[in-house]
């Protein structure tokens, strides 16, 4: 199955093809092309799964019940330099993770590098297959409902197909100039969903600022990219992994490269600093949210780092740099989330703050890190499609718009419960299993970093907890404040909804962390080799998990008592300096916009460039071309129109007089004196002749 | 009988120049034809006056000089004809026979 895993990008790509060129002409305008094709993509990264799985699961207990140093010590190399022999290479040597490679080669330059077409699949691939075609095949059901009657309805369909696309390319790309290429295509989907209504201005600014950060991460990442090229020779993942397993590089260079990369990531995961582009993101419609700025695209930045686990894990720099960025990540974009009334604003700072717990976990376990992505996906998909359907129903984005909601929208109260409780990790929902995976492996690691996560991880847990308190009591507890009758949405979103609160709920016991299912959880499936499953199991702990579940517990209680009654003002603006640092974004838009933008950029910067640009540019340009003019006036003056039209001019008025005014006159047309001549002719001749 | 070659190849020489003196010098096209034709028969001469120099000289019975003659006054003959076919054309066309008007090739 896994040799046709290229067609799981390739379908929704043909989707996008098919939806272009004749999505209007389809009875349901297109929409039925992008959910068949995902479908199937579903079903076929259903089948990748379940090979990959398996075989990892066979390596794992092959090794854990020998316990010998031999299986253990199987490196990931061992697995990659077999790619695509049959059966995966995991299985010829006996145990390891499972590493499928293929590809053609598109082009080669320099001695012996080249740019592949190639695929790579592992257990990383194949999780990330089955969490985007799941989700974006729920948000393209969900989109038929959500944006029903929308002029540019055939074309919302084919940009979600190619996303999904972009999304899978980057996934199985089995070389970093692949990866970077898909990278810059979600970007750009990005872009134009955010902007799709693009009649007003806001969401073209949301959508301009939503690229413009990005890229600028982006910079980071073709730094990091062409770094590790230009180390390795290189652009394949596995060769540069067998690469680093011999050993023969530089480690402060590879560190660079690692860090430049992990800036990538910054931008494309909403990390600090670079995070403000994500709560503009959601002038976008929210399907487009729920997919590209919760559950997919922004987990970019974490997959790039998970799949080049091996390498960041030779470097502490950048690890401690990694957990540094997360950790304070996880925590501004918590706080910041409390004083939003926008439902979408408060569960994309959640966003941010999520994304924050995967890096911080990936500095400590590959599989915290994943797995919280994975769980995550499932649940912040439901809850922004939840935000949709009270969107849909009250036509405000607004909470203080809303109230009341539990009565008349009741799949949405329910399906909006679940996934709230699974992001305020309460057990046994998802989201509590991942983010205990991620805080054990915090205190597993240890250290200043390690504890520094640790603490931020389990106040943010009592945040998260808090702000889906507030939101869940301000939406659907109270009196309705909005305008109209709210109405529960049509099927074709509700069901979505329903659907995914089943992984929300329940897929976080894919990884319980017990010593009988150990070999066959997530940990095994997902594994990069033997060394990374065995060598950092997060140790469930009860105390830990304990103490976690009573801060969320807190934090419930906490909004539940602010919150039961809805207060005259809401507390979370009542804090003087406190609020108006988080309404104001801790002043990094301003930053941003007015320091750096307009006050350096545009003011010290700007006129230092143009004085610059004026006085010394532009002087260099100008006596450049004074010079260019004297040169080309006296070349013009004296080679031009003297020497080159001289002896232009002398010939043609040579061959002017000669042939007007000499030769003209023997073209008399008198017979008599062209036979004189040519008397004289042979006359002459024969005196020559006789002569000579 | 024998005369000496020179006698008939001065003839020649001297009936060539008046020839082109007359093609030269007459403004009728009449008589420029009749010119051209006394530089031909000078030329008919020369021929027949070298092939009989010839035959003495190789003491064969060689008639190469006199039958090529009477080849170049057949084909004298049908050049004259062609000539004043012209002249008569030209004739028609101008209401002239002198040569001097007939300069329509003139720059």
């Amino acid at each position: 199955m896994s040799d046709y895993a290229w067609l799981i990008p390739a379908l929704p790509a043909l989707s996008a093809a098919l939806i272009f060129a004749t999505g209007r002409q389809w009875p349901r305008k297109g929409a039925e092309i992008g959910i068949a094709t995902i479908a199937i993509a579903l079903l076929l990264s259903v089948g990748v799964a379940i090979e990959v799985f398996s075989n990892n699961v066979d390596a794992a207990a092959a090794a854990h019940g020998e316990e010998s140093e031999t299986a253990l010590a199987v490196p990931v190399a061992d697995a990659a330099e077999q790619p695509a022999e049959e059966g995966g290479a995991a299985e010829a040597h006996g145990g390891g993770a499972f590493v499928k490679e293929a590809g053609f080669t598109l082009a080669t330059f320099g001695e012996d590098a080249s740019f592949e077409a190639g695929m790579r699949v592992d257990g990383l691939t194949a999780m990330m297959f089955l969490l985007v075609t799941f989700v974006s095949l729920m948000v393209q059901v969900y989109s038929t409902g959500y944006m029903h009657g929308d002029p540019r309805y055939t074309y919302f369909f084919g940009l979600l197909s190619v996303f999904t696309a972009s999304m899978l390319l980057l996934v199985i790309a089995n070389n970093l100039m692949l990866v970077l290429v898909g990278w810059e295509l979600v970007g750009i989907c990005s872009f134009l969903l955010i902007g799709f209504w693009w009649e007003e201005k806001e969401n073209q600014d949301a959508a301009i600022k939503a690229f413009i950060t990005t890229k600028l991460g982006d910079v980071g990442l073709i730094v990091g990219v062409i770094t590790l090229f230009g180390m390795f020779g290189t652009f394949n993942i596995g060769e540069i992994f067998t690469a680093v397993e011999a050993g023969d590089y530089s480690q402060s260079l590879l560190t660079f490269g690692l860090v430049a990369l992990f800036i990538g990531a910054i931008g494309k995961s909403a990390q600090f600093p670079l995070h403000t582009w994500l709560p503009d993101a959601m002038a976008g419609p929210t399907p487009v949210s729920a997919l590209i700025h919760a559950a997919t695209m922004v987990t970019a930045g974490v997959f790039l780092v998970a799949r080049l686990y091996p390498l960041y894990q030779t470097s502490d720099v950048a690890m401690t740099v990694i957990a540094v960025i997360g950790a304070v990540t996880l925590f501004v974009a918590g706080l910041l989330a409390l004083v939003q009334d926008d439902v979408k604003k408060v569960l994309a700072y959640s966003t941010i703050s999520q994304l924050g717990y995967m890096v911080a976990a990936l500095a400590f376990s590959y599989t915290a890190g994943i797995f919280h992505l994975f769980t995550h996906g499932f649940f912040k998909a439901l809850l922004f499609l939840g935000a949709g359907s009270l969107i849909h129903a009250v036509h405000s984005n607004n909470m203080s718009d809303m109230g009341g909601l539990r009565k008349a929208m009741p799949i949405t109260f329910w399906t909006f419960l679940i996934g709230s409780l699974a992001l305020a990790a309460i057990p046994p929902l998802a989201g509590f299993w991942s983010k205990d995976e991620i805080l054990a492996g915090a205190l597993g690691g240890g250290g200043a970093t390690g504890t520094l996560v640790l603490v931020l991880g389990s106040l943010g847990g009592l945040i998260t907890a808090f702000y889906m308190t507030r939101v869940l009591w301000l939406v659907f507890a109270g009196e309705y404040r909005g305008h109209g009758h709210p109405h529960e949405s049509p099927p074709a979103m509700a069901v979505p909804l329903i659907v995914l609160a089943v992984p929300a709920a329940l897929i976080g016991f894919i990884n319980i962390p017990t010593d009988a299912l150990h070999s066959v959880g997530f940990a095994a499936w997902t594994m990069f080799s033997l060394e990374y499953f065995e060598g950092h199991p997060a140790e469930f702990n009860v105390v830990l998990a304990t103490v976690t579940t009573l801060l969320a517990l807190g934090g419930i209680a906490l909004g539940t008592a602010l919150y039961r009654r809805l207060p005259e003002r809401d507390p979370m603006l009542q804090m003087g300096p406190l609020t108006t640092l988080l309404v104001r974004k801790y002043y990094l838009d301003d930053l941003y916009s007015d320091v750096i933008a307009r006050g350096l950029v545009r003011g010290t910067l700007a006129r230092w460039a143009y004085w610059t640009n004026d006085h010394v540019l532009d002087r260099i340009v100008y006596l450049a071309g004074a010079a260019a003019v004297s040169l080309g006036r006296l070349t013009y003056r004296y080679a031009d129109q003297r020497g080159i039209d001289g002896v232009i001019h002398g010939l043609a008025g040579g061959a002017n007089v000669l042939g007007r005014d000499l030769l003209r006159k023997v073209q008399s047309g008198n017979v008599q004196l062209y036979a004189g001549a040519l008397f004289v002719g042979v006359f002459v001749l024969a005196i020559a002749f006789v002569a000579g | 009988m024998q005369i000496q070659a020179v006698y008939p190849l001065v003839f020649a020489a001297l009936l060539f120049c008046v020839g082109v003196y007359g093609v030269l010098s007459r403004r009728n096209a009449v008589l420029v034809l009749m010119s051209v034709e006394l530089m031909l028969a000078s030329v008919t001469v020369n021929l027949v006056a070298f092939g009989r120099l010839a035959a003495e000289r190789t003491g064969e019975a060689l008639l190469t000089g006199q039958s090529f003659a009477l080849f170049v006054l057949a084909v004298g003959a049908a050049e004259v004809g062609v000539g004043l076919a012209i002249i008569l054309l030209l004739y028609r066309n101008r209401a002239s026979v002198n040569i001097d008007d007939a300069d329509l090739m003139k720059y």
